[in-house]
């Protein structure tokens, strides 16, 4: 050791409000092996990295200590300073003074004694750093997409157009996701299939695309750069292959009971069917659970009608394995069950229906084909009853506690195209807050409320109840006027809360992405790397990270692209050099380190050592360190600690210890 | 009381860098304050904290040390927190066995998006320690001056 810089960062006032930087400064000139200490206004500047790399030059520093953010803010930064200064990247720890102390703490007594100690440790530590290198691994150029809705679909056809193939895994028979069940959409208006279609297509014709539908992610292996999945295709009964689309089959399919999903449940499909008439692939699916052939052993009609042979009732489910540099999550969103909401009647009214539902029902090729009627009884409705914020924003357990950002907008829109086609419909919306923060968003409620003339009433709706003549009596207040309401209506609509994907949990478990409390992925930094995920190599799009609207979905989708493109565009990444590192000499060869590693990564070889002179062959374990993701659980196993994890050893971190506990 | 008021104990908590250590980031992002005793030690996962780390420290004179890991089936190399936790059991029990009272040691499990559950749990452990006052077990009387 030549000897350990110490440099304290104020971070403006950030921490020097909460921390006597200058003391930090006194206290760690008196630490052993501590040559130079200094502080300055912001470290990570220019002018902050170039005064660490002078002390670096002049003072020939061995090792560096930044007391500054969080080493998941500029580890990186200042490691990449001291590499140009000509010090080892590893040769550098970082004190955290602000997340993990001026940030916390409100007296500067507690934050300066708190932030010496942190300092110290990080000295204490440094000064057992060894130089490591960095090995390099491949990048497999090819990415894949897991859900192919809006935001699957802009990411992959971004990652085609750059020259990458793409494979969208998608679990339903079609893709297109949510958007293609929408009607219109806000703010334009323009019709959600007419939009969205063109995409679809252009992403099955997209020679580097590659649609893996009515299929799912088994099993995920591997790192960035380098994973490898397995896809359940999961049998379609159909042989893609021959089929030509012509839909003889659905129209002949006796069975035909099941409820559609795409209509919502409101109506029925054959048990072979593409879920809507663009879907894309045009290949049916028969689903097993319907099909009275696979059932029992009848009908086996769909194979007689079909003119291409396509019929297979034998396809078994097919598991493919494929490698890929990224993935990205593109899971989306359901909309929440209303089991916990029997107040507003949904299960006891047909008439109540939820926004999803009131899609399909305005949509040409919905279940009333476009008119707007009563599910009940096929009457026009004349007054209808929006509800929002069902399940969203609640303080309690019931429901969800965040806003579902989008049902504002979309209650506006419908209470515009109703009153557009139907202008004899009385309109009437409880609302707790309109929430509008979106170009042209505002313009578009005042539009429902100036021009449409919908009735706006703030508050909140306390129940719904079915009359025996048919009617749904609406028991609200309104809180402007201070007064209770009751509202009689003909339908009520439930803006009810979105969630993710209920299979993202186990998508984030093959991933190891984390999730947040209420199941959406987490993003690496909420600012400043919203597309990616903590976990290298995994990247988000859409909904799956947290309520959006289209436009906002198709955004982010983009940008998730770039991420992947910037990573597939490299022909080499480092991997992290803080891997475990067997003594030869003591190693034993027993075993116990190769059985707790997730990776594999140890194996066991002969070895000629030299034990001070003496010459002996003996069974010793062999970290390969382009497999060892550096976790440490081998150390710990290990019964006679002689495995060590570099930038993590136990001399470093009892080194640690010692110093805060001292 | 006014004894146990003022006694700063020595806590040391063993984060991992995916979960719990962002999580202790987050709570300072979001200002969530706790008391200062707290000293964070970064680790790569919950499984890296070898059992003699403990020792270490309560033999150095901490007061009370907390393991933080992801959530079980959250962790970044998939299994770590499970190994972290059987050998925790085993070596709290230990401890107990030593007189080091359980309320001294803890595993907890705080992802990156949990600030508010890092600062409420360093809240309630740094007062359960407290409550019990200073650790004169396992210390090493040649460490002290
Ligand atoms: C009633 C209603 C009206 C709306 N109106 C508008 C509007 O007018 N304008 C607007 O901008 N926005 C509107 N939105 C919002 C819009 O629907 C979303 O912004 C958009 O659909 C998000 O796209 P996505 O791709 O993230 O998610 P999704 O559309 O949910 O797509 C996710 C896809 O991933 C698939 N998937 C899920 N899990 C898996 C898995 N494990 N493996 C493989 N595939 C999986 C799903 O099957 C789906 O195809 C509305 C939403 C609702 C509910
Ligand atoms: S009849 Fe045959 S070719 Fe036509 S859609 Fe059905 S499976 Fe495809
Ligand atoms: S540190 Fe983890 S990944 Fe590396 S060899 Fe040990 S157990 Fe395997």
């Amino acid at each position: 050791m030549n000897g350990i810089g110490v440099f304290v960062c104020h971070c403006g006032s950030n921490i020097a409000a909460t921390v006597d930087v200058k003391k930090v400064v006194e206290m760690a000139k008196l630490e052993p092996g501590v040559v130079h200490a200094e502080e300055y206004q912001y470290m990570c500047s220019e002018a902050g990295q170039e005064r660490i790399a002078k002390a670096i030059r002049e003072k020939n520093l061995s090792g560096v200590v930044v007391c500054s953010c969080s080493p998941r803010m500029h580890e990186t930064t200042f490691r990449k300073c001291a590499e140009k200064a000509g010090l080892n990247p590893y040769m550098v720890e970082i004190a955290n003074l602000r997340e993990q102390c001026s940030w916390v703490h409100k007296d500067i007594n507690e934050g300066t004694e708190k932030a010496v100690i942190l300092t110290r440790a990080a000295i204490a530590k440094v000064s057992l750093n060894t130089s490591l290198v960095a090995g390099e691994s491949g990048v497999t150029k090819r990415a894949l997409v897991i859900g192919g809705g809006i935001a699957g679909i802009q990411t992959a056809l971004d990652i085609a157009d750059a020259g990458y193939e793409v494979d969208i895994v998608e679990k339903t028979p079609s893709i297109g996701g949510k958007m293609a069940q929408l009607d219109k959409t806000f703010p334009t208006l323009d019709c959600s299939a007419c939009i969205l279609t063109p995409k679809m297509v252009d992403a099955a014709a997209h020679e580097k695309i590659n649609i893996y539908s009515y299929s799912e992610v088994e099993k995920v292996s591997g790192f960035v750069g380098d994973f490898t999945v397995d896809i359940r295709k999961k049998a379609r009964y159909v042989d893609m292959n021959k089929c030509t689309g012509c839909g003889a089959c659905m129209e002949k399919c006796p069975s035909k009971k099941a409820l559609s999903e795409f209509n919502s449940g409101l109506s029925n499909r054959p048990a072979i069917y593409t879920p809507f008439a663009q879907a894309i692939p045009n290949v049916p699916v028969i689903d097993p659970s319907q099909c009275l052939k696979l059932k029992n052993d009848k009908c086996g009609l769909c194979a007689r009608v079909c003119q291409a042979g396509a019929i297979d009732y034998k396809q078994e489910d097919e598991i493919v394995t494929r490698k890929y540099g990224a993935i990205v999550v593109a899971t989306g969103f359901e909309v929440i069950k209303l089991d916990n909401y029997d107040e507003y009647a949904y299960s006891q009214s047909k008439d109540v229906i939820t926004s999803l539902e009131l899609e399909r029902i305005m949509n040409a090729a919905g279940p009333t084909k476009g008119h707007l009627e009563r599910l009940s009884d096929g009457k026009a409705p004349k007054n209808i009853v929006f509800i929002q914020c069902v399940g969203s924003r609640c303080a309690d357990n019931k429901g969800k506690s965040y806003c579902s950002k989008i049902c504002c907008m979309y209650t506006a829109k419908h209470a515009i195209l109703i009153r557009d086609k139907y202008p004899d419909v009385n309109v009437t919306v409880f609302y707790i807050d309109v929430r509008t923060p979106g170009k042209n968003f505002d313009e578009f409620y005042r539009r429902a409320v100036e021009e449409y003339g919908v009735n706006y009433v703030k508050g909140q709706v306390g129940k719904v109840t079915p009359e025996p003549n048919g009617k749904l009596t609406v028991h609200g207040v309104d809180l402007l006027d201070n007064k209770q309401l009751k509202v009689e209506a003909d339908m009520v609509v439930l803006a009810a809360a979105i969630e993710p994907s209920p299979e993202v949990r186990s998508i984030a478990t093959m991933l190891t992405a984390s999730i947040d409390t209420n199941n959406f992925i987490t993003e690496a930094h909420p600012k400043l790397r919203p597309v990616e995920s903590p976990t290298a190599g995994v990247f988000l799009s859409g909904v799956c990270q947290g309520p959006k609207d289209i436009p906002e979905t198709v955004s982010q989708a983009g940008a998730a692209a770039v991420k992947v493109i910037g990573l597939l565009a490299k022909d080499k990444l480092l991997t992290n050099p803080c891997t475990a590192k067997a003594d030869e000499l003591l190693c034993n060869g027993c075993s116990a380190c190769a059985n707790v590693c997730p990776y594999g990564a140890i194996s066991y070889e002969d070895k000629l050592i030299n034990d001070h002179g003496i010459k002996k062959t003996h069974r010793v374990a062999v970290v390969n360190s382009a497999l060892c993701q550096g976790c440490g659980a081998c150390t710990v196993a290990c019964p006679s600690g002689v495995m060590d994890l570099q930038g993590f050893s136990n001399r470093q971190i009892i080194a640690e210890v010692d110093a805060i506990c001292r | 009381m006014s004894i146990n008021q003022e006694f700063k104990p020595k806590i040391v908590a063993f984060c991992c860098n995916w979960c719990s250590y962002a999580g202790a980031d987050l709570a300072g992002g979001s200002r969530l304050s706790y008391p200062a005793d707290v000293k964070i030690i970064r680790v790569p996962c919950s499984c890296r904290v070898n059992p003699m780390f403990i020792l270490r420290a309560f033999e150095r004179g901490a007061d009370g040390v907390i393991i933080c890991g992801c959530h079980p089936g959250d962790c970044h190399y998939s299994t770590g927190n499970y190994y972290a936790r059987r050998r925790m059991t085993l070596l709290f029990s230990m401890l107990d066995y030593l007189g080091i009272e359980r309320e001294r040691t803890r595993v907890e499990w705080v992802s990156a998006a949990e600030g508010v559950k890092f600062s409420t749990t360093m809240n309630e452990f740094v007062s359960a320690v407290r409550e019990l006052g200073p650790n004169r077990r396992l210390g090493d009387l040649r460490c002290k001056d």
